[in-house]
Protein backbone atom coordinates (compact mmCIF):
# COMPACT_ATOMS: atom_id res chain seq x y z
CA UNK A 1 0.00 0.00 0.00
CA UNK A 2 1.15 3.26 -0.95
CA UNK A 3 1.75 6.16 1.59
CA UNK A 4 -0.83 7.07 3.58
CA UNK A 5 0.55 9.12 6.06
CA UNK A 6 -0.97 12.50 4.44
CA UNK A 7 -4.48 11.09 3.89
CA UNK A 8 -7.02 13.46 5.53
CA UNK A 9 -9.55 10.90 8.44
CA UNK A 10 -12.91 11.01 8.96
CA UNK A 11 -14.03 10.65 12.80
CA UNK A 12 -14.72 7.22 12.00
CA UNK A 13 -11.28 6.11 10.85
CA UNK A 14 -10.59 4.49 14.50
CA UNK A 15 -13.79 2.44 13.56
CA UNK A 16 -13.55 1.29 10.50
CA UNK A 17 -9.97 -0.11 10.84
CA UNK A 18 -11.20 -2.00 14.11
CA UNK A 19 -13.60 -3.29 11.54
CA UNK A 20 -11.33 -4.51 9.35
CA UNK A 21 -12.35 -2.26 6.26
CA UNK A 22 -10.26 -2.04 3.18
CA UNK A 23 -8.66 1.35 3.18
CA UNK A 24 -8.15 3.83 0.00
CA UNK A 25 -7.35 6.97 -0.95
CA UNK A 26 -9.98 8.66 -2.05
CA UNK A 27 -9.49 12.48 -3.28
CA UNK A 28 -6.82 12.85 -0.02
CA UNK A 29 -9.06 11.01 2.33
CA UNK A 30 -8.45 8.11 4.16
CA UNK A 31 -11.55 6.16 3.52
CA UNK A 32 -13.25 2.36 2.85
CA UNK A 33 -13.75 1.07 -0.14
CA UNK A 34 -15.45 -2.11 1.33
CA UNK A 35 -15.74 -3.99 4.66
CA UNK A 36 -16.63 -7.71 3.20
CA UNK A 37 -18.17 -7.71 -0.37
CA UNK A 38 -18.78 -4.76 -2.77
CA UNK A 39 -21.74 -6.93 -4.01
CA UNK A 40 -22.75 -8.10 -0.53
CA UNK A 41 -22.93 -4.06 0.71
CA UNK A 42 -25.25 -2.99 -2.66
CA UNK A 43 -27.24 -5.91 -2.03
CA UNK A 44 -27.92 -4.60 1.62
CA UNK A 45 -28.88 -1.12 0.00
CA UNK A 46 -31.22 -2.50 -2.23
CA UNK A 47 -33.09 -4.88 -0.26
CA UNK A 48 -32.47 -3.79 3.44
CA UNK A 49 -30.21 -0.96 4.73
CA UNK A 50 -26.66 -0.04 4.57
CA UNK A 51 -24.52 2.74 6.56
CA UNK A 52 -22.55 4.90 4.94
CA UNK A 53 -19.57 7.18 6.20
CA UNK A 54 -19.61 10.41 4.67
CA UNK A 55 -17.98 12.77 6.64
CA UNK A 56 -15.91 13.54 4.41
CA UNK A 57 -18.01 15.12 2.21
CA UNK A 58 -17.57 19.26 3.37
CA UNK A 59 -20.79 21.74 4.50
CA UNK A 60 -20.55 25.32 3.55
CA UNK A 61 -22.91 27.69 5.69
CA UNK A 62 -24.41 30.89 4.28
CA UNK A 63 -26.07 33.04 7.13
CA UNK A 64 -26.87 36.55 6.39
CA UNK A 65 -30.29 38.29 5.28
CA UNK A 66 -29.08 38.10 2.01
CA UNK A 67 -27.96 34.47 2.19
CA UNK A 68 -30.40 33.09 -0.33
CA UNK A 69 -29.47 35.68 -2.70
CA UNK A 70 -25.70 34.89 -2.95
CA UNK A 71 -26.90 30.79 -2.87
CA UNK A 72 -28.76 31.72 -5.91
CA UNK A 73 -26.25 33.82 -7.52
CA UNK A 74 -23.23 31.08 -7.44
CA UNK A 75 -25.51 28.13 -7.90
CA UNK A 76 -27.66 27.30 -10.77
CA UNK A 77 -30.78 25.72 -9.73
CA UNK A 78 -33.73 28.38 -7.91
CA UNK A 79 -33.30 28.24 -4.26
CA UNK A 80 -36.38 30.78 -3.95
CA UNK A 81 -38.09 27.56 -4.92
CA UNK A 82 -37.34 26.13 -1.79
CA UNK A 83 -39.53 26.41 0.95
CA UNK A 84 -37.69 26.04 4.43
CA UNK A 85 -37.00 22.56 5.54
CA UNK A 86 -36.54 21.91 1.73
CA UNK A 87 -33.68 20.66 -0.39
CA UNK A 88 -32.68 20.31 -3.85
CA UNK A 89 -29.30 19.17 -5.82
CA UNK A 90 -28.07 22.36 -7.83
CA UNK A 91 -24.57 23.25 -9.28
CA UNK A 92 -21.60 25.81 -8.78
CA UNK A 93 -20.06 26.94 -12.36
CA UNK A 94 -17.07 28.92 -13.43
CA UNK A 95 -17.88 31.88 -15.49
CA UNK A 96 -17.17 30.05 -18.69
CA UNK A 97 -19.93 27.07 -17.91
CA UNK A 98 -17.95 24.39 -16.70
CA UNK A 99 -19.05 22.54 -13.59
CA UNK A 100 -16.79 23.64 -10.26
CA UNK A 101 -19.10 21.22 -8.29
CA UNK A 102 -22.37 19.62 -7.69
CA UNK A 103 -23.93 20.19 -4.13
CA UNK A 104 -26.86 20.12 -2.48
CA UNK A 105 -28.57 23.03 -1.11
CA UNK A 106 -30.67 22.73 1.75
CA UNK A 107 -32.65 25.97 2.83
CA UNK A 108 -33.49 26.45 6.68
CA UNK A 109 -36.42 28.35 7.97
CA UNK A 110 -33.82 30.98 9.77
CA UNK A 111 -32.97 32.07 6.21
CA UNK A 112 -29.44 30.09 6.52
CA UNK A 113 -28.31 28.39 3.26
CA UNK A 114 -26.90 24.58 4.32
CA UNK A 115 -25.05 23.70 1.32
CA UNK A 116 -23.32 19.80 1.02
CA UNK A 117 -20.24 19.98 -1.46
CA UNK A 118 -18.07 16.66 -2.69
CA UNK A 119 -14.88 16.10 -0.55
CA UNK A 120 -11.75 16.98 -2.46
CA UNK A 121 -13.76 20.03 -4.08
CA UNK A 122 -14.48 21.69 -0.78
CA UNK A 123 -11.77 24.38 -0.10
CA UNK A 124 -12.15 25.15 -3.58
CA UNK A 125 -15.48 25.76 -3.95
CA UNK A 126 -15.18 27.70 -0.63
CA UNK A 127 -12.52 29.99 -2.92
CA UNK A 128 -14.43 30.21 -5.36
CA UNK A 129 -17.96 30.99 -4.03
CA UNK A 130 -15.94 33.88 -2.16
CA UNK A 131 -14.31 35.14 -5.53
CA UNK A 132 -17.00 35.35 -7.58
CA UNK A 133 -19.24 37.34 -4.82
CA UNK A 134 -16.57 39.83 -3.78
CA UNK A 135 -17.77 43.15 -4.58
CA UNK A 136 -21.12 41.49 -5.23
CA UNK A 137 -22.21 43.34 -1.99
CA UNK A 138 -24.34 40.30 -0.77
CA UNK A 139 -25.51 41.05 3.21
CA UNK A 140 -24.44 37.49 3.71
CA UNK A 141 -21.18 35.39 5.72
CA UNK A 142 -20.17 32.28 3.24
CA UNK A 143 -18.61 29.97 6.25
CA UNK A 144 -16.62 26.30 5.60
CA UNK A 145 -17.98 24.77 8.10
CA UNK A 146 -16.78 20.52 7.62
CA UNK A 147 -14.77 20.29 10.43
CA UNK A 148 -18.21 20.70 12.77
CA UNK A 149 -20.14 17.74 11.17
CA UNK A 150 -19.53 14.49 10.57
CA UNK A 151 -22.11 12.80 8.19
CA UNK A 152 -23.31 9.28 8.22
CA UNK A 153 -25.57 7.68 5.25
CA UNK A 154 -28.05 5.50 5.80
CA UNK A 155 -29.69 4.33 2.90
CA UNK A 156 -32.08 1.35 1.69
CA UNK A 157 -35.56 0.71 2.05
CA UNK A 158 -34.98 -0.03 5.72
CA UNK A 159 -33.38 2.77 6.16
CA UNK A 160 -36.16 4.86 8.12
CA UNK A 161 -37.13 1.53 10.42
CA UNK A 162 -33.53 1.57 11.18
CA UNK A 163 -32.95 5.61 11.97
CA UNK A 164 -36.55 6.08 13.53
CA UNK A 165 -35.24 3.45 16.49
CA UNK A 166 -33.30 6.08 17.67
CA UNK A 167 -34.68 9.58 17.10
CA UNK A 168 -38.03 11.37 18.54
CA UNK A 169 -38.71 13.38 15.06
CA UNK A 170 -41.20 11.33 13.14
CA UNK A 171 -39.33 10.35 9.93
CA UNK A 172 -42.37 9.57 7.78
CA UNK A 173 -43.52 12.88 7.72
CA UNK A 174 -40.09 14.13 6.24
CA UNK A 175 -40.66 13.45 2.78
CA UNK A 176 -37.83 13.37 -0.45
CA UNK A 177 -35.35 15.92 -0.26
CA UNK A 178 -36.75 17.79 2.43
CA UNK A 179 -34.61 17.81 6.34
CA UNK A 180 -35.23 18.63 9.89
CA UNK A 181 -33.51 19.32 12.87
CA UNK A 182 -33.24 16.73 15.45
CA UNK A 183 -31.54 14.40 17.72
CA UNK A 184 -30.31 11.00 17.32
CA UNK A 185 -29.42 9.26 20.25
CA UNK A 186 -29.81 12.33 22.30
CA UNK A 187 -27.23 14.28 20.00
CA UNK A 188 -28.60 17.49 17.94
CA UNK A 189 -28.73 15.83 14.63
CA UNK A 190 -29.89 17.49 10.81
CA UNK A 191 -31.87 14.63 9.31
CA UNK A 192 -31.91 14.98 5.89
CA UNK A 193 -34.16 12.62 3.44
CA UNK A 194 -31.53 12.33 0.48
CA UNK A 195 -28.74 9.63 -0.67
CA UNK A 196 -26.45 8.74 -3.54
CA UNK A 197 -27.72 5.41 -4.03
CA UNK A 198 -30.90 5.48 -5.54
CA UNK A 199 -33.16 4.19 -2.82
CA UNK A 200 -34.91 5.67 0.15
CA UNK A 201 -32.69 6.95 2.97
CA UNK A 202 -31.44 10.09 5.08
CA UNK A 203 -28.39 11.58 5.64
CA UNK A 204 -27.79 12.77 9.31
CA UNK A 205 -25.18 15.71 10.44
CA UNK A 206 -23.62 15.61 13.58
CA UNK A 207 -21.08 16.44 15.69
CA UNK A 208 -17.77 14.23 14.73
CA UNK A 209 -17.50 13.55 18.59
CA UNK A 210 -20.74 11.73 18.46
CA UNK A 211 -19.95 9.82 14.96
CA UNK A 212 -18.49 6.70 16.20
CA UNK A 213 -21.14 6.12 18.93
CA UNK A 214 -23.92 6.78 16.60
CA UNK A 215 -22.22 4.85 13.97
CA UNK A 216 -22.48 1.63 16.23
CA UNK A 217 -26.05 2.38 17.70
CA UNK A 218 -27.06 2.91 13.90
CA UNK A 219 -25.40 -0.97 12.96
CA UNK A 220 -27.53 -2.47 16.24
CA UNK A 221 -30.75 -0.50 15.25
CA UNK A 222 -30.46 -2.00 11.67
CA UNK A 223 -29.22 -5.81 12.46
CA UNK A 224 -33.01 -7.14 12.39
CA UNK A 225 -32.76 -5.66 8.78
CA UNK A 226 -29.49 -7.11 7.78
CA UNK A 227 -27.49 -3.75 8.29
CA UNK A 228 -24.17 -3.81 6.52
CA UNK A 229 -21.63 -1.33 6.66
CA UNK A 230 -20.98 -0.08 3.07
CA UNK A 231 -17.78 1.54 1.63
CA UNK A 232 -17.01 4.15 -1.39
CA UNK A 233 -17.20 0.86 -3.80
CA UNK A 234 -20.96 0.24 -3.33
CA UNK A 235 -21.79 3.43 -2.66
CA UNK A 236 -20.46 4.11 -6.55
CA UNK A 237 -21.96 1.02 -8.18
CA UNK A 238 -25.45 2.15 -6.55
CA UNK A 239 -24.76 5.72 -7.36
CA UNK A 240 -23.60 4.49 -11.14
CA UNK A 241 -26.93 1.96 -11.20
CA UNK A 242 -29.08 5.14 -10.66
CA UNK A 243 -27.03 7.24 -13.04
CA UNK A 244 -26.48 9.67 -10.96
CA UNK A 245 -23.25 11.99 -11.51
CA UNK A 246 -19.89 11.99 -10.15
CA UNK A 247 -17.52 15.16 -10.00
CA UNK A 248 -14.34 14.03 -11.65
CA UNK A 249 -15.72 12.08 -14.04
CA UNK A 250 -19.63 12.84 -15.76
CA UNK A 251 -18.93 16.89 -14.48
CA UNK A 252 -15.33 18.32 -14.65
CA UNK A 253 -14.56 21.71 -15.12
CA UNK A 254 -14.64 21.63 -19.44
CA UNK A 255 -17.96 19.69 -18.69
CA UNK A 256 -21.06 22.04 -18.71
CA UNK A 257 -24.38 20.50 -16.36
CA UNK A 258 -26.78 21.05 -19.88
CA UNK A 259 -24.32 18.38 -21.64
CA UNK A 260 -24.51 16.07 -18.33
CA UNK A 261 -28.23 15.59 -18.60
CA UNK A 262 -28.45 18.05 -15.56
CA UNK A 263 -30.98 20.74 -17.73
CA UNK A 264 -33.60 20.32 -14.35
CA UNK A 265 -31.13 21.85 -12.11
CA UNK A 266 -30.29 24.54 -14.09
CA UNK A 267 -32.98 27.53 -14.36
CA UNK A 268 -31.86 29.83 -16.82
CA UNK A 269 -35.08 31.81 -15.80
CA UNK A 270 -34.41 32.46 -12.59
CA UNK A 271 -32.12 35.81 -13.25
CA UNK A 272 -28.76 36.27 -13.10
CA UNK A 273 -26.12 33.61 -11.99
CA UNK A 274 -22.32 32.59 -12.40
CA UNK A 275 -22.05 30.87 -15.37
CA UNK A 276 -25.48 31.85 -16.81
CA UNK A 277 -24.11 33.76 -20.03
CA UNK A 278 -22.16 30.85 -20.81
CA UNK A 279 -24.62 28.03 -20.92
CA UNK A 280 -27.29 30.94 -23.01
CA UNK A 281 -24.73 30.61 -25.60
CA UNK A 282 -24.42 26.89 -25.56
CA UNK A 283 -28.19 26.62 -25.80
CA UNK A 284 -28.08 28.71 -28.86
CA UNK A 285 -25.25 27.03 -30.29
CA UNK A 286 -27.10 23.27 -29.03
CA UNK A 287 -25.40 21.00 -27.22
CA UNK A 288 -22.33 19.59 -29.00
CA UNK A 289 -21.88 16.30 -26.79
CA UNK A 290 -24.34 14.58 -24.43
CA UNK A 291 -23.96 12.35 -22.35
CA UNK A 292 -25.98 8.51 -21.94
CA UNK A 293 -25.79 5.10 -20.89
CA UNK A 294 -24.48 1.68 -22.70
CA UNK A 295 -25.15 -1.96 -22.09
CA UNK A 296 -22.20 -4.18 -22.96
CA UNK A 297 -23.18 -6.81 -25.48
CA UNK A 298 -19.98 -8.41 -25.37
CA UNK A 299 -18.12 -9.91 -23.06
CA UNK A 300 -15.69 -7.19 -21.21
CA UNK A 301 -16.39 -3.80 -18.87
CA UNK A 302 -16.32 -1.21 -20.33
CA UNK A 303 -14.48 1.46 -17.45
CA UNK A 304 -13.24 5.06 -16.78
CA UNK A 305 -11.21 6.64 -19.49
CA UNK A 306 -12.01 4.36 -21.55
CA UNK A 307 -12.35 5.16 -25.95
CA UNK A 308 -15.69 4.63 -27.15
CA UNK A 309 -16.26 4.59 -31.07
CA UNK A 310 -19.11 4.50 -33.69
CA UNK A 311 -18.70 3.55 -36.41
CA UNK A 312 -15.13 2.75 -36.29
CA UNK A 313 -13.94 6.03 -35.17
CA UNK A 314 -13.13 7.56 -32.08
CA UNK A 315 -15.97 9.25 -30.45
CA UNK A 316 -16.17 9.49 -27.30
CA UNK A 317 -15.06 8.20 -23.97
CA UNK A 318 -16.50 6.35 -20.85
CA UNK A 319 -16.74 8.29 -17.60
CA UNK A 320 -18.23 5.68 -15.34
CA UNK A 321 -18.32 2.06 -15.73
CA UNK A 322 -18.80 -1.49 -14.28
CA UNK A 323 -20.63 -4.23 -13.45
CA UNK A 324 -24.05 -3.57 -12.08
CA UNK A 325 -24.92 -5.85 -9.14
CA UNK A 326 -28.54 -5.00 -9.30
CA UNK A 327 -29.00 -6.00 -13.18
CA UNK A 328 -26.21 -8.58 -13.42
CA UNK A 329 -24.62 -6.75 -16.25
CA UNK A 330 -22.24 -4.59 -17.52
CA UNK A 331 -23.12 -0.50 -17.55
CA UNK A 332 -21.41 2.41 -17.82
CA UNK A 333 -21.81 6.29 -18.79
CA UNK A 334 -20.02 8.01 -21.58
CA UNK A 335 -20.07 11.26 -23.59
CA UNK A 336 -20.51 11.00 -27.41
CA UNK A 337 -21.15 13.81 -30.09
CA UNK A 338 -24.91 14.89 -29.51
CA UNK A 339 -26.05 13.52 -32.94
CA UNK A 340 -24.49 10.11 -32.04
CA UNK A 341 -25.78 9.79 -28.47
CA UNK A 342 -29.33 7.91 -29.19
CA UNK A 343 -30.64 5.67 -27.45
CA UNK A 344 -30.69 2.01 -29.46
CA UNK A 345 -27.79 2.46 -31.40
CA UNK A 346 -24.61 0.60 -31.07
CA UNK A 347 -21.13 1.73 -29.61
CA UNK A 348 -17.69 0.02 -29.34
CA UNK A 349 -15.78 -0.01 -25.96
CA UNK A 350 -12.18 0.06 -26.74
CA UNK A 351 -11.08 -2.64 -24.06
CA UNK A 352 -7.49 -3.49 -24.06
CA UNK A 353 -7.18 -2.59 -27.31
CA UNK A 354 -9.84 -4.17 -28.90
CA UNK A 355 -13.43 -2.82 -30.08
CA UNK A 356 -16.36 -4.73 -27.63
CA UNK A 357 -19.18 -4.00 -28.65
CA UNK A 358 -22.15 -1.93 -26.77
CA UNK A 359 -25.27 -0.48 -27.21
CA UNK A 360 -26.95 3.16 -25.66
CA UNK A 361 -29.40 2.71 -23.66
CA UNK A 362 -32.21 5.16 -21.49
CA UNK A 363 -30.82 5.79 -18.03
CA UNK A 364 -31.51 5.26 -15.04
CA UNK A 365 -30.56 1.88 -15.25
CA UNK A 366 -32.29 1.07 -12.15
CA UNK A 367 -35.16 2.46 -10.87
CA UNK A 368 -36.52 1.96 -7.28
CA UNK A 369 -39.96 0.97 -7.07
CA UNK A 370 -42.82 3.97 -5.51
CA UNK A 371 -43.21 3.02 -2.08
CA UNK B 1 -6.01 -19.85 3.79
CA UNK B 2 -3.11 -21.82 3.41
CA UNK B 3 -0.48 -21.64 0.08
CA UNK B 4 0.16 -25.09 -0.53
CA UNK B 5 4.09 -26.11 -0.47
CA UNK B 6 3.87 -28.01 -3.57
CA UNK B 7 3.30 -24.60 -5.71
CA UNK B 8 5.70 -21.95 -6.65
CA UNK B 9 4.64 -18.05 -6.19
CA UNK B 10 5.36 -14.68 -8.17
CA UNK B 11 5.90 -11.38 -5.90
CA UNK B 12 3.02 -10.25 -8.82
CA UNK B 13 0.92 -13.14 -6.69
CA UNK B 14 0.19 -15.69 -9.13
CA UNK B 15 1.32 -20.02 -8.27
CA UNK B 16 2.29 -22.61 -10.59
CA UNK B 17 1.96 -25.98 -9.98
CA UNK B 18 4.49 -27.76 -12.39
CA UNK B 19 4.28 -31.71 -12.76
CA UNK B 20 6.77 -32.97 -15.35
CA UNK B 21 6.49 -30.11 -18.02
CA UNK B 22 3.08 -29.62 -17.32
CA UNK B 23 1.94 -26.62 -15.42
CA UNK B 24 -0.97 -25.70 -13.70
CA UNK B 25 -1.33 -21.93 -13.00
CA UNK B 26 -3.49 -20.06 -10.97
CA UNK B 27 -3.61 -16.19 -8.89
CA UNK B 28 -3.31 -16.65 -5.01
CA UNK B 29 -5.67 -16.08 -2.23
CA UNK B 30 -4.23 -12.91 -1.52
CA UNK B 31 -4.74 -11.99 -4.80
CA UNK B 32 -8.80 -12.68 -4.59
CA UNK B 33 -8.85 -10.94 -1.33
CA UNK B 34 -6.82 -7.92 -2.48
CA UNK B 35 -9.31 -7.41 -5.89
CA UNK B 36 -12.90 -8.52 -3.28
CA UNK B 37 -15.87 -9.52 -5.99
CA UNK B 38 -14.16 -11.55 -8.68
CA UNK B 39 -16.77 -10.34 -11.69
CA UNK B 40 -15.03 -11.34 -15.04
CA UNK B 41 -11.85 -13.60 -15.74
CA UNK B 42 -10.16 -12.57 -19.53
CA UNK B 43 -7.85 -15.83 -20.82
CA UNK B 44 -5.93 -16.76 -23.39
CA UNK B 45 -7.25 -18.75 -26.24
CA UNK B 46 -5.94 -22.56 -26.60
CA UNK B 47 -2.40 -23.16 -27.84
CA UNK B 48 -1.41 -19.53 -27.06
CA UNK B 49 1.70 -18.58 -26.25
CA UNK B 50 2.89 -17.29 -22.94
CA UNK B 51 5.76 -15.56 -21.77
CA UNK B 52 7.29 -15.61 -18.26
CA UNK B 53 6.62 -12.17 -16.41
CA UNK B 54 4.47 -11.29 -19.61
CA UNK B 55 0.59 -10.58 -19.37
CA UNK B 56 -1.51 -12.93 -20.21
CA UNK B 57 -4.91 -12.53 -19.07
CA UNK B 58 -6.77 -10.47 -16.64
CA UNK B 59 -9.10 -10.69 -13.77
CA UNK B 60 -11.94 -7.56 -12.83
CA UNK B 61 -13.59 -7.43 -9.57
CA UNK B 62 -16.16 -4.96 -8.84
CA UNK B 63 -14.04 -2.06 -8.80
CA UNK B 64 -10.97 -2.42 -11.05
CA UNK B 65 -8.63 -4.53 -13.65
CA UNK B 66 -6.03 -6.46 -12.63
CA UNK B 67 -3.47 -7.95 -15.18
CA UNK B 68 -2.28 -11.48 -14.52
CA UNK B 69 1.17 -12.55 -15.17
CA UNK B 70 2.71 -15.22 -16.39
CA UNK B 71 4.78 -17.32 -13.68
CA UNK B 72 6.97 -19.34 -16.58
CA UNK B 73 7.15 -19.45 -20.54
CA UNK B 74 5.37 -22.41 -22.51
CA UNK B 75 1.81 -23.34 -24.34
CA UNK B 76 -1.81 -23.04 -23.30
CA UNK B 77 -3.31 -26.98 -23.12
CA UNK B 78 -6.55 -25.95 -21.30
CA UNK B 79 -8.48 -22.64 -19.49
CA UNK B 80 -10.75 -23.49 -16.70
CA UNK B 81 -13.90 -22.93 -18.87
CA UNK B 82 -16.13 -22.70 -15.64
CA UNK B 83 -14.95 -19.31 -14.93
CA UNK B 84 -16.35 -17.57 -17.68
CA UNK B 85 -19.76 -18.24 -15.89
CA UNK B 86 -18.65 -18.42 -12.94
CA UNK B 87 -15.89 -15.98 -11.91
CA UNK B 88 -17.05 -15.78 -8.38
CA UNK B 89 -15.27 -19.13 -7.99
CA UNK B 90 -12.00 -17.48 -7.77
CA UNK B 91 -12.67 -16.06 -4.70
CA UNK B 92 -14.00 -19.06 -3.10
CA UNK B 93 -11.27 -21.82 -4.21
CA UNK B 94 -8.21 -19.78 -5.61
CA UNK B 95 -5.64 -22.59 -5.05
CA UNK B 96 -8.41 -25.43 -6.29
CA UNK B 97 -11.15 -24.82 -8.50
CA UNK B 98 -10.16 -22.07 -9.65
CA UNK B 99 -7.22 -22.69 -11.55
CA UNK B 100 -6.64 -20.26 -14.55
CA UNK B 101 -5.07 -22.05 -17.51
CA UNK B 102 -2.58 -25.43 -18.14
CA UNK B 103 0.67 -24.98 -19.88
CA UNK B 104 3.21 -26.78 -21.65
CA UNK B 105 6.80 -25.61 -20.05
CA UNK B 106 8.96 -24.35 -23.01
CA UNK B 107 11.97 -23.49 -20.23
CA UNK B 108 11.42 -25.46 -17.08
CA UNK B 109 14.28 -23.93 -15.53
CA UNK B 110 12.23 -20.58 -14.95
CA UNK B 111 10.59 -22.80 -12.21
CA UNK B 112 13.84 -22.28 -9.87
CA UNK B 113 13.53 -18.61 -9.88
CA UNK B 114 10.30 -18.62 -8.62
CA UNK B 115 9.23 -17.84 -4.63
CA UNK B 116 8.54 -20.90 -2.50
CA UNK B 117 5.29 -20.92 -0.03
CA UNK B 118 7.21 -20.12 2.46
CA UNK B 119 9.32 -17.28 0.93
CA UNK B 120 6.11 -16.14 -0.33
CA UNK B 121 3.99 -15.51 3.07
CA UNK B 122 7.26 -13.99 3.86
CA UNK B 123 6.99 -11.64 1.38
CA UNK B 124 3.03 -11.13 1.91
CA UNK B 125 4.10 -10.11 5.68
CA UNK B 126 6.68 -7.47 4.81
Amino acid sequence: MSDTTDLQRTPLFETHIASKAKMVDFGGWHMPVQYSSIIEEHSAVRTGVGLFDVSHMGEIEVRGPQALDLVNYVATNNAAKLKPWQAHYSALLYEHGGTVDDILVHRLPSGEMFLCVNASNQEKDFAHIKTVTAGKGFDAEVDLASSRYAQIAVQGPKGLSTLQKLTKTNLSEIKYYWFADGEVSSTPARIARTGYTGEDGFEIYIAPSEAARLWNELLKAGEEFGIKPCGLGARNTLRLEAAMALYGHELTASINPLEANLAWIVKMDKGEFVGRAALEKVQTAGLTRGLVGFDMKERGIGRDGYEVWVDGKTAGWVTSGGPSPTLNKNIGLCYLPAAKAQPGASIQVIIRNSPVEAVIVPTPFYKRAKA
Amino acid sequence: MSYPDNFKYTKEHEWVLVEGDAGTIGITDHAQSELGDIVFVDLPKLGAAITKGSTFGSVESVKAVSDIYAPVSGEVTAINDALGTAPEKLNADPHGAAWLIKVKLSKPEEVSGLLSAADYQKYLGE
